[in-house]
């Protein structure tokens, strides 16, 4: 069984984000960048379930500018086999990315396809159902659990109301949640030996697939500063407080 | 416990302009050598903090193209400004006036951050090895007691420090040369200087911590090129400090101050007086109507010529500041960080190549500009110790008419851990409350600097007592790490009338002041896991 993660390089959880003055979008230069953490879910899960003798081969795929490279050895580190990038010089939506990787589904014929159920740059939390619609391949989504079964899998989702198990047939594309295990470390030696597997570049202008934006962004700004709270005597006044002056009861 | 081994030329501890430019230089001295480079930043220069005025002679040695290399060095110093500030006035100091040390035109504004990550590529051209993200946490020797390298973290290690299903071991590196390039403060540096006694008949080392934020300004009120600094207001006449401002690109200033932590009064909290100094109004009016975007300290060497321990030991070398090559009037450590890098790199060639001994080190390193420069400068610091008035007259006569070759050499007296006097003895300060526009508390100001450590993993600020800070130190002192940690790491709280301390280690900033400025010595900072510690951009 084949496997394909995919990642994509973020900006670092840890970062503040700025947006930029201009409002043409948010500060990125010699900002720390690291793969989506959901992201990293996928990818192990799918070592898991290889070392479990499952799998055959995890192929880490990412679209995205030059430096989006960085995300794949990572990927290369902690598992995974070999790694394509797919390259382009500006962010792309959800849905061309699901087209790029439809072509990509197409060219290695993977049983599986994983990725983190939404990136934390965007939360669009589109790719993986729209890969799924263009496969006609089922899909499971924020999946805090898998077994994997003969010619099925059987995953756990995080749903409003609680968890549903639902099974669904391979090939599927599976949607992982931060719940579904713990990503190991890129060990020191791990790293040294992924810098000697490959990586595949390829161009997204030769994969034949309409990229152009469906959507225009007018303006991105902060959100509005939260205002200082106040304290309050007594409940009496709270209740007061709450009618007449923030309407809410 | 088995780990793994990996062998190298030379293990280089620490990604900073010191370590960059040890491989840097031994890679073009000879290609074949095998370097590896260890950071323990989740990236090259995201724990780097830094003014900077950048004086560009050690790079101009090292990479003599950098401006065709594209190297972040852009903003050329234009127009400088010395200040004395009383509460509410203030004195222009003529700037030809000033010790030739203290003069910058030639000299740029830059982030030491972008540089080291400039540097970086530029080593990993070369074919130098970088790892970011693995802490350097133990020295290994051989059976002769000379240096055999280092080891790394062990990483996914819970609180009391048992196996996680994500447990990594940590790896063995062996160098022929391991060179320590930890900055200010390293750990390693720690142990290695006491080990080897390197720092036998020298002064006691002097620290100072710096803060730094750098802030958007309103167009009219942005000077490119401008470098101002002042003395006096908030401190008192007895405390060393002073605050820096500097105009880079794209309407930002990075604006900081550093205080010496030979500080008397531990009711003195470092980062108010920071804040504080934002009021004045020469420099409120200009942050007005501008924006603060990084917040961040560090800890900065200030005990210069005196203090210098050997920087050679069986089988590795000290580099940088974790021996402590900073220039204290000049206000830079940059150069003379990098430029004691290159020449730990010839020796370390002359070693491989000839067999020649490592102390040939101290040899070049007293035949380089770097030990003429703190040599002259040697004499300032302690000269402070007398108050900034009597410190500014003999700096006067010191550096502007003998140029710093007075025939006798001024002692630093005491270790910073030394110099607190009881609380109860000093004055309290009344800090005034932040307006959250110019001035900020400390949860604010962490959040900038986008720190984090996984939460559960051990401690990595440890106490040798546990009992000591309210049995002893909270009695005493008032627990002065409340003050002296610039992000809030250290807090007493009060549980069912029971004083507790309590470590917020998640917040740490690897500024390294606690470990320094302890009355009684007793935390130590370790390194925690790989990759903790702060994200800064370009600072």
């Amino acid at each position: 069984m084949k496997i394909l993660v995919a990642v994509k390089r973020v900006i670092d959880y840890n970062v503040q984000i700025r947006v930029k003055e201009d409002g043409s979008g948010v500060v990125t230069d010699n900002v720390k960048m690291s793969t989506n953490p959901p992201d990293d879910n996928a990818i192990e899960e799918a070592v898991k379930i290889k070392e479990a003798g499952k799998a055959s081969e995890i192929i880490a795929v990412t679209v995205g500018e030059e430096k989006a490279q960085e995300t794949v050895r990572k990927a290369l580190a902690v598992g995974a086999d070999r790694g394509i990038h797919i390259k382009v010089d500006s962010v792309l939506e959800p849905l061309a990315v699901s087209k790029i990787l439809k072509k990509i589904v197409e060219k290695e014929n993977p049983d599986l396809v994983f990725m983190g159920k939404q990136a934390i740059d965007d939360d669009c939390n589109q790719t993986g159902q729209m890969l799924a619609a263009h496969l006609n391949w089922p899909q499971a989504t924020f999946a805090s659990k898998i077994e994997v079964k003969e010619n099925s899998l059987e995953v756990t989702r995080e749903v409003d109301e609680g968890l549903e198990t639902i099974e669904v047939n391979t090939p599927a594309i599976v949607t992982c949640d931060l719940r579904l295990n713990e990503p190991r470390y890129a060990s020191l030696p791990n790293i040294m030996k992924a810098k000697k597997k490959p990586i595949e570049q390829i161009n997204a202008s030769d994969l034949g697939v309409d990229t152009n934006p469906r959507i225009e962004h007018i303006k991105i700004e902060e959100p509005p500063k939260r205002k200082a709270g106040i304290k309050v005597a007594s409940v009496e006044e709270l209740v007061q407080k709450l009618k007449n002056e923030a309407k809410v009861i | 416990m088995s780990r793994e081994v990996m062998e190298y030329d030379v293990v280089i501890v620490g990604g900073g302009p010191s370590g960059l430019s040890t491989a840097i230089k031994l890679k073009q001295l000879n290609p074949d050598i095998n370097v590896c480079l260890l950071e323990k930043a989740s990236e090259i220069g995201a724990h780097i903090l830094s003014g900077n005025v950048f004086e560009t002679r050690a790079l101009d040695e090292l990479l003599p193209n950098w401006k065709d290399l594209n190297a972040p060095i852009k903003t050329k110093v234009t127009k400088e400004k010395f200040l004395f500030l009383g509460k509410t006035k203030k004195i222009s100091w003529p700037t030809w006036l000033l010790p030739k040390v203290q003069q910058n035109h030639n000299n740029y504004i830059i982030s030491l951050a972008n540089l080291c990550r400039w540097l970086a590529e530029q080593a990993e051209n070369l074919g130098v090895e970088i790892f970011p993200g693995f802490p350097a946490s133990e020295v290994l020797y051989n059976e002769d007691g000379s240096v055999k390298g280092i080891a790394t973290q062990d990483m996914g290690l819970d609180k009391d420090g048992n196996k996680k299903d994500s447990y990594e071991p940590g790896m063995e590196l062996h160098g022929k040369v391991t060179v320590f390039a930890e900055g200010c403060r390293g750990h390693l540096g720690k142990e290695l200087i006491k080990k080897f006694e390197l720092d036998k008949g020298k002064d006691p080392q002097q620290y100072g911590i710096g803060f730094k934020e750098i802030w958007e300004l309103k167009e009219e009120k942005h000077e490119e090129g401008l470098v101002m600094h002042t003395a006096g207001w908030p401190l008192d006449n007895n405390t060393y400090g002073g605050s820096f401002v500097y105009h880079a690109e794209n309407k930002q200033i990075f604006l900081g101050y550093v205080i010496g932590l030979d500080y008397k009064n531990p009711h003195l909290s470092p980062f108010d007086e920071f804040q504080r100094f934002k009021t004045h109004p020469a420099i409120k009016s200009m942050l007005e109507g501008g924006k603060r975007i990084s917040y961040g300290a560090r800890a900065l060497i200030e005990g210069g010529f005196q203090s210098l321990p050997k920087m050679f030991m069986p089988g590795a070398l000290l580099v940088g500041c974790d021996a402590g090559t900073l220039n204290m009037p000049k206000i830079k450590g940059s150069h003379t960080a990098m430029k004691s890098g290159m020449i730990a790199a010839e020796t370390i060639v002359d070693h491989l190549n000839s067999n020649k001994e490592l102390s040939v080190y101290e040899e070049k390193f007293k035949n380089s500009w770097v030990y003429k420069e703190l040599y002259e400068a040697r004499n300032v610091k302690p000269s402070f110790s007398w108050g900034l008035i009597l410190g500014i007259i003999f700096t006067g006569i010191d550096q502007i008419l003998f140029k710093g070759k007075l025939p006798f050499t001024l002692k630093h007296k005491h270790a910073d851990h030394e110099t607190l006097k009881p609380a109860n003895e000093m004055p309290k300060i009344e800090y005034p409350k932040p307006d959250n526009v110019i001035t900020f508390d400390k949860t604010s100001s962490v959040y900038l600097t986008g720190t984090n450590h996984t939460d559960n993993q051990p401690v990595h600020l440890q106490l040798k007592d546990k009992d000591l800070p309210i049995k002893y130190t909270l009695g005493k002192y008032d627990e002065p790490a409340q003050r002296y940690c610039p992000v809030g790491v250290y807090e007493i709280q009060k549980e069912n009338e029971v004083e507790k301390f309590v470590i917020n280690s998640q917040n740490c900033i690897h500024c390294k002041t606690c470990d320094i400025k302890e009355p009684s010595q007793n935390i130590t900072w370790v390194t925690p896991e790989g990759g903790g510690g702060p994200k800064y951009g370009n600072m």
